[in-house]
């Protein structure tokens, strides 16, 4: 796609464990609801208003719950989540970007959402019984989640000058990461010939469109196009995700030996 | 507890209708509820008022604490609960909010009191937590004092307030047993784990008996809020009953409570204990807590850096209402 | 005067076949997001199946200065009560 990938993109840098592209399907999807709902867990306490505070926090929930589930398919959990360091995570770059401002978050999360609510309907088709399974459940979660993340972008971008101006910029901060949610990779690959994985550019149609029309709505244009930039999938990500880790695994990486 | 200045109780103007107070006075002693639109003496109202607002901050600003430690947390159960925990606290300070606005009060007043520093919340939350221990330490000393003094609140008299604390009581069911969970895997693990918990207990005891206010000598007016069932025990058998419980809870995680004065008194049926610094206390409800200035920072910047998310959706919908009736 | 969001009063269904009950408020810009402060404030724990959200001001209440007007009057209308009538044990299914 002519974005910038990193130099050695097509190894393989999971050395450590051979991992079945079953696994890795797994690690992708729950990488990216773990990340997602570390960032939004750090709204809890500082949201704009009581009432949205508590709604980030469900937001947040819902995706632990979903990083839970597969993360423990994958295998140990816990050991997943918090003893493996940024080039065995398979997130995508756009959950581990920053919260920034409120517009920013919003921006994120319809970015994210939109695409997990339509890769998600078409998973519950899954031949996979557990993903087809977790798909159902997981569905609805994001159904709601994506109206909300609607919801608000329409009210950002048709508010105030200034919250039109940040939701302008949010968007235009994460634009470029959204053409990793399609690239299709020898992995990925596999599991859409298994009919275990949704193809996603079998759904880029539908996202644009969508994405397009809540934008509309909004009153906003959409960013120029930017040049892509992925690699998250392969374990090359942005500078933000060390941090996140940092903080996020300290306690495990500190006591390896202790239970919580 | 979490509110810190039932000292101040109002007291009764003579202005009021001498017959309508003692209609109301006759329908508090009766277990009435009074409602939002029932007439009520100004200062049942401004008691009410500033004893629910202060619940309310308490529950807000007792989001940081626990905040501190969600992107912490050591594993996804604990990650999930905890954040759990803390929405529930913000649902909290929204049911209390709420009931206090039908007194007469709008939010934005109650929190533009709590930022100026003139409204008081919890002194507990002024204390830092430095470990995950702490999060376990809340949850059972911090909760379980909280859950002390809001079970008899069930029954307060003004409906509004009765009615969010049955909700309350309810959803914090969870909150003391999974702290108290963290300190059982914390009490029998590791010898850094131990070293945690004991740390911990040693920082929050004191600072949790202090949560159930000053003693009853200095509560001159408490009479007055015990006949209004805004308050339904005294601050001192409150904490007697606290210590009476968590001092065996304690012991079965193998702690030690730090006072070298904690007897067993067979004669009352209780324990004796040491004198509470009330010095210290005092000084964290004038605002001289260890962390009091972070907490208030936090507040403050979480409510700035939102007005224009809150002015946003106002506009909107402003616009929205204007293209409909055009 | 205040530049809160307006007052919303929730409604939760508990289950089908009850009716709706007032379960607290919100605050909220506008009813679509007062339903959605309303669901994650007050279903957080499977509490409800269904949810109105009304606006604060919109409701019209009974003044409790009335209250001996309008509903003591109901107090000595006790043959609206079916125990107010003597029916023998012995018949049965009335």
């Amino acid at each position: 796609m002519g974005g910038w990938t990193p130099a050695c993109a097509g190894v393989h840098l999971m050395a450590t464990v051979a991992v079945d592209p079953r696994t890795e399907y797994l690690l992708r999807l729950g990488d990216d609801a773990l990340v997602l709902g570390q960032r939004l867990s750090e709204w809890c306490g500082h949201g704009p208003v009581l009432e949205v505070d508590i709604s980030l926090a469900n937001l947040a929930l819902d995706l632990v719950g979903q990083a839970t589930l597969l993360l423990g398919e994958a295998g140990d959990g816990d050991r997943l989540a918090f003893h493996r360091d940024v080039l065995d995570f398979r997130n995508c770059l756009l959950v581990e970007q920053p919260n920034g401002d409120f517009a920013q978050t919003i921006a994120r999360h319809l970015l994210y959402t939109t695409w997990q609510h339509l890769m998600l309907q078409r998973l519950t088709a899954s031949k996979d019984t557990f993903l087809a399974e977790f798909a159902h459940k997981a569905v609805k979660e994001v159904a709601y989640h994506r109206e909300l993340a609607s919801d608000w972008t329409v009210r950002l971008g048709d508010g105030s000058e200034e919250s039109a101006n940040r939701m302008a910029d949010g968007l235009a901060w994460c634009w470029r990461f959204t053409p990793e949610l399609f690239e299709v990779d020898e992995i990925l690959e596999e599991m859409i010939d298994r009919g275990v994985a949704p193809d996603p550019r079998s759904l880029e149609q539908e996202y644009r469109l969508a994405l397009a029309s809540i934008l509309a709505e909004a009153n906003l244009e959409a960013p120029p196009e930017q040049r892509p930039i992925v690699g998250g999938r392969r374990g090359h990500h942005s500078e933000h995700l060390g941090h996140l880790l940092a903080a996020m695994q300290f306690l495990p990486r500190t006591y390896p030996d202790a239970t919580w | 507890m979490y509110t810190t200045e039932l000292q101040k109780t109002a007291k009764i103007e003579n202005l009021e209708d001498p017959k309508l107070l003692e209609a109301f006075e006759a329908r508090v002693t009766a277990d009435e509820f009074i409602e939002p639109k029932d007439w009520m003496p100004e200062a049942y109202r401004r008691t009410l008022t500033r004893q629910i607002s202060q619940h309310a901050h308490s529950e807000i600003v007792g989001m940081l604490p626990e905040g501190n430690w969600i992107t912490r947390a050591p594993s996804l159960r604990r990650k999930a609960i905890l954040l759990a925990k803390v929405q529930d606290e913000a649902g909290h300070g929204l049911y209390l909010y709420c009931a206090a606005e039908t007194l007469g009060t709008s939010r934005e007043e109650m929190v533009e009191a709590l930022h100026s520093g003139k409204a008081k919340y919890s002194t507990i939350f002024n204390y830092p937590t430095l470990t995950w221990a702490d999060i376990g330490a809340i949850g059972w000393l911090v909760d379980g004092a909280a859950i002390m003094n809001q079970v008899p609140l069930q029954r307060t008299s003004y409906g509004p307030y009765a009615r969010a604390m049955v909700r309350i009581c309810k959803e914090e069911s969870f909150h003391q047993r999974q702290g108290y969970e963290i300190m059982i895997a914390m009490a029998n693990g590791s010898s850094d784990q131990k070293r945690m918990a004991q740390d911990a207990l040693n920082r929050w005891w004191w600072p949790s008996l202090m949560m159930f206010g000053p003693p009853d000598a200095d509560s001159p007016n408490t009479a007055q809020s015990m006949r209004w069932r805004i308050k339904r025990e005294t601050n001192d058998e409150l904490r007697q009953k606290f210590v009476d419980i968590t001092v065996p809870q304690a012991e079965f995680l193998g702690l030690t409570v730090p006072d070298p004065d904690l007897k067993w008194n067979e004669e009352k049926g209780g324990y004796d204990f040491g004198e509470i610094d009330w010095d210290e206390f005092y000084a964290v409800v004038k605002g001289e807590g260890p962390v009091a200035k972070e907490r208030m920072t936090a507040r403050r910047e979480a409510w700035e850096k939102g007005a224009w998310v809150r002015e946003a959706a106002a506009a909107h919908e402003e616009k929205r209402r204007a293209r409909k009736a055009a | 005067m205040s530049s809160d969001w307006p007052l919303w009063e929730v409604f939760v269904r508990s289950k089908g076949g009850l009716s709706h009950r007032h379960v607290g408020s919100v605050h909220a810009p506008d009813a679509e997001l007062a339903l959605a402060h309303a669901r994650d404030t007050y279903t957080r724990r499977m509490e409800g199946v269904s949810l109105w959200v009304v606006r604060s001001v919109d409701i019209v209440a009974s003044d409790p200065e009335q209250a001996g007007e309008l509903f003591e009057p109901a107090e000595n209308k006790i043959y609206r009560h079916p125990t107010f009538y003597d029916i023998p044990d012995e018949v049965k299914h009335i």
